[in-house]
């Protein structure tokens, strides 16, 4: 009796599953006209999370703003769906597999959000034809967009903000010639992303003759006392930290309980948010950060979302979020692929868009200050002018300080000096072209 | 009623050896054949081949690979992925230095490769048993880890530590399309499988089995550990390798250190266990629950129009699927092949049981 109940139990667990099994495989396949379909690749869980979760808050914010203010992108209306990625490669991978065939001209583009996720789509968007947006992460030599096709890292590269910390510190010292014999650490995130920035500080360090310590910090980055220890012994200079997540906030912790002074250490625009520094409360006062497109704070657009989603509980997120920085730069990120969109209507006339439309559409993009004015970005936003051989549109990028309570940007533009990073660019796009056989566009021909 | 052999006489060896002594069986197998090479491919989406066949095949391999050691020869081992990571490094290595070379030819020596490297890390095992073996494999996983973060030759000195590869050609034949790959990585999947199936009913798996069940009895009956042993690692490093290239090179097209990481080594083992140690069907049934299941989870929500927000929707996955691993292991915990062993043995006396 027992043996026939277990049978019977095994029998209906197996029976859903393959019950499950077909009806994945039967998904039908939506066919709605006038709709532009955006997919989200988002991380709200794992130790990822608390920098994933504002930043995915504000993409979707605005996508909504777009139609609830709006009514779509010259009415075409904005439909969207989110995917757990969890920051995995795999899983990332899965993702995109399953949003690129949705909507009714597929997915619009891509945020990977993640530079290992970013380097294993950059591979499928040769034949996919659906542009791959990595603005301020992913490949630095994706700026080529005469190899990289479809890849777009707007704003920025890796290379363009090593280059800015060197720069701010050299001028700190008072000329970059001065950074000769002075030591500076990189403490980065152990991947793809934290590895990026070393071949450029690498050239920067032959130019200048600062000694440069490369300290890796291992996924997910809640161990790091070995790495301090390191830093305690070998005092360097500055320290620039590349992490992510939890990493920077256990990093600015074990500064403090190092004695390390903040005010030396400088993190990219990736460890510069407000996850970032409250765990540590007082003591990451003094942190510097590079400021990546926008800023904390609210303007114009702000009262939007505030006013057309939170006040009618439409808002993704908690209200009191509303205009932190990552918070921000997903807002941005959604503002610029929305404008992507509007542009390629232009040529292509306003109806849903193929991938490949709206690629013309992100490499003619020119969003001067007169445009971030009326979209209401003032203050969030820094000119961006794309082509189809650059892709990324702008380099520039200010400090901001963490005083304690908020983080207080600093006057003055840094801009990335291209003398160094133009050949870098051509060398690295040359590598992978060659290894992949990649042949080159004419973007004479395609204008 | 169907499923009976009654009638079906042996009457020559070749007939009481071969694989599928029954004739259902055989018919089944064809079928099951003809549906994965004819239909499968002109029915299945793109999603459904890179996101759940792709790296199910692929992983059954591994699998099957780590099945031959933990399962058939006893041998625990917790870092297998590094084998993967050797594999695959391996065959980028290859591929990138001697591009001329056929697709099939580099991954036999990233195999070779991975099947060298395996048995140096199974030398430990000649001394230790049991979870102190398990420990010592970690050491595989770290190392490998370090060896190719660090080493930059190993990655062509890629900026980022991440490489990628090139197209796959072989015989002017382009493998690009999901339905090619998925084709290709079924012949060679088939292709180890009965490889594998004829090592264990040979002299070879004999042996481990024998020194699996009991290694001083093993040894007075004649089989000699060391040989028996590293044979073990090699094999399945080899089987390991060859997964590893194939991971690689056809579903991650581009990777870092940390797609081989321990989480993937844990996978390995929990596919064996979950599917059946010392089961090559097993190994089938493992990869499968451990490949599909978190994604179907994943998707489960949505398809019936369940508005649950992203987040809980990965937490309900996660917890879900822990308590499926925990509902399998109780009901058999001698893993899912068991089971359909039991569902067949019903089948035979249906619908007249006693």
């Amino acid at each position: 009796m027992r043996q026939a109940a277990k049978t019977r139990l095994l029998a209906a667990a197996t029976g859903a599953l393959v019950a499950a099994v077909a009806a994945t495989a039967s998904a039908p396949a939506f066919a709605q006209a006038k709709e532009q379909f955006f997919p989200v690749l988002s991380y709200r869980t794992g130790a990822y999370a608390p920098n994933g979760v504002p930043f995915a808050n504000g993409y979707v914010d605005y996508l909504k703003l777009v139609n609830a203010r709006d009514g779509g992108i010259n009415g075409i209306k904005i439909t969207f769906e989110e995917c757990e990625t969890g920051y995995a490669t795999d899983r990332g991978v899965e993702c995109y597999e399953r949003l690129k065939g949705k909507g009714p001209t597929g997915a619009t583009l891509f945020h990977p959000l993640s530079t290992g996720i970013t380097f294993a789509v950059t591979d499928k968007s040769f034949t996919d034809k659906i542009p791959i947006i990595t603005g301020g992460y992913g490949r630095a030599d994706s700026v080529d967009g005469t190899v990289f096709g479809w890849n777009f890292p707007l704003g920025g590269t890796y290379w363009d903000a090593a280059d800015m910390l060197v720069q701010h510190v050299g001028k700190k010292e008072g000329g970059v010639d001065r950074l000769k014999g002075k030591k500076i650490a990189l403490v980065y995130h152990d991947s793809p992303y934290g590895k990026e920035p070393i071949a450029l500080l690498q050239e920067r360090a032959k130019m200048h003759g600062y000694e440069l310590l490369l300290l890796p910090v291992t996924h997910p980055g809640v161990e790091q006392k070995a790495t301090w220890l390191q830093i305690r012994q070998q005092r360097p200079d500055y320290v620039f930290l590349w992490g992510w997540g939890v990493m920077n906030s256990t990093s600015i912790k074990e500064a403090v309980a190092t004695g390390y002074p903040r005010e030396k250490m400088y993190g990219v625009w990736w460890s510069g948010a407000e996850p970032d520094v409250t765990p540590a409360g007082e003591g990451a006062k003094g942190y510097n950060a590079l400021v990546f497109l926008a800023s904390a704070g609210q303007g114009q657009v702000h009262k939007d979302v505030l006013k057309h989603l939170h006040d009618k509980g439409q808002g993704t997120g908690k209200k009191e979020e509303v205009g932190e920085v990552l918070y921000n730069r997903g807002l941005t990120f959604a503002m610029m692929s929305v404008e992507a969109v509007k542009r390629a209507q232009i040529k292509y006339g306003k109806k849903p868009l193929k991938g490949e439309e709206v690629r013309w559409g992100l490499e003619n993009l020119a969003i001067d200050q007169a445009a971030i004015k009326k979209l209401g970005f003032e203050g969030f936003m820094t000119p961006i002018s794309t082509s189809c051989v650059d892709h990324a549109g702008g380099r520039t990028a200010s400090m901001h300080i963490w005083d304690g309570k908020k983080w207080n940007v600093q006057p003055g533009v840094i801009e990335a000096d291209q003398q160094i990073i133009r050949p870098m660019i051509r060398a690295s796009a040359e590598k992978y072209a060659a290894e992949k056989k990649i042949a080159r566009r004419d973007c004479a021909k395609e204008q | 009623m169907f499923y009976r052999e009654n009638g079906q006489y042996k009457t020559t060896y070749a007939a009481d050896q071969q694989m599928l002594p029954i004739l259902q069986d055989r018919v089944f197998m064809a079928g099951l054949l003809v549906v994965a090479f004819v239909a499968v491919p002109f029915f299945a989406s793109d999603y459904l081949f890179l996101s759940l066949l792709i790296p199910f095949l692929i992983l059954t391999l591994a699998a099957i690979g780590l099945n031959l050691l933990v399962g058939y020869c006893g041998q625990i081992s917790i870092g297998h992925a590094a084998f993967m990571a050797v594999g695959a490094y391996a065959a980028y290595n290859i591929a990138l230095r001697i591009p001329q070379l056929n697709f099939l030819v580099v991954l036999v020596l990233a195999g070779l490769i991975a099947a060298a490297v395996g048995m140096l890390f199974g030398v430990p095992s000649l001394r230790i048993k049991g979870l102190y073996l398990a420990v010592a494999t970690l050491a595989a996983q770290f190392f490998t880890d370090w060896l190719f973060a660090r080493v930059k030759w190993f990655t062509d000195y890629a900026s980022s530590g991440s490489v990628s590869t090139a197209p796959i050609v072989m015989f002017g034949w382009t493998i690009d399309t999901p339905v090619k790959k998925y084709c290709f990585l079924l012949a060679v999947l088939i292709v180890f499988t009965l490889i594998a199936k004829n090592l264990v009913r040979g002299h070879i798996g004999r042996a481990w089995m024998a020194m699996r069940d009991m290694d001083v009895a093993a040894e007075v009956i004649g089989i000699r550990p060391v040989y028996a042993k590293l044979s073990a690692f090699a094999v399945s490093s080899f089987y390991v390798g060859v997964a590893g290239a194939l991971w690689g090179f056809m579903h991650l097209g581009s990777w870092e250190p940390l797609a081989f990481n321990l989480t993937l080594s844990l996978n390995l083992l929990f596919m064996i266990i979950i599917g059946g140690m010392g089961s090559l069907l097993g190994s089938y049934f493992g990869a499968a629950f451990i490949v599909m299941l978190p994604i179907l989870l994943n998707q489960l929500p949505t398809l019936l129009g369940v508005p649950i927000s992203t987040a809980m929707i990965s937490h309900l996955e996660l917890m879900i699927f822990g308590a499926l691993i925990v509902f399998f292991l109780i009901v058999e915990p001698h893993g899912l092949a068991r089971l359909w062993a039991v569902g067949k043995e019903k089948l035979r006396l249906w619908p007249f049981p006693h």
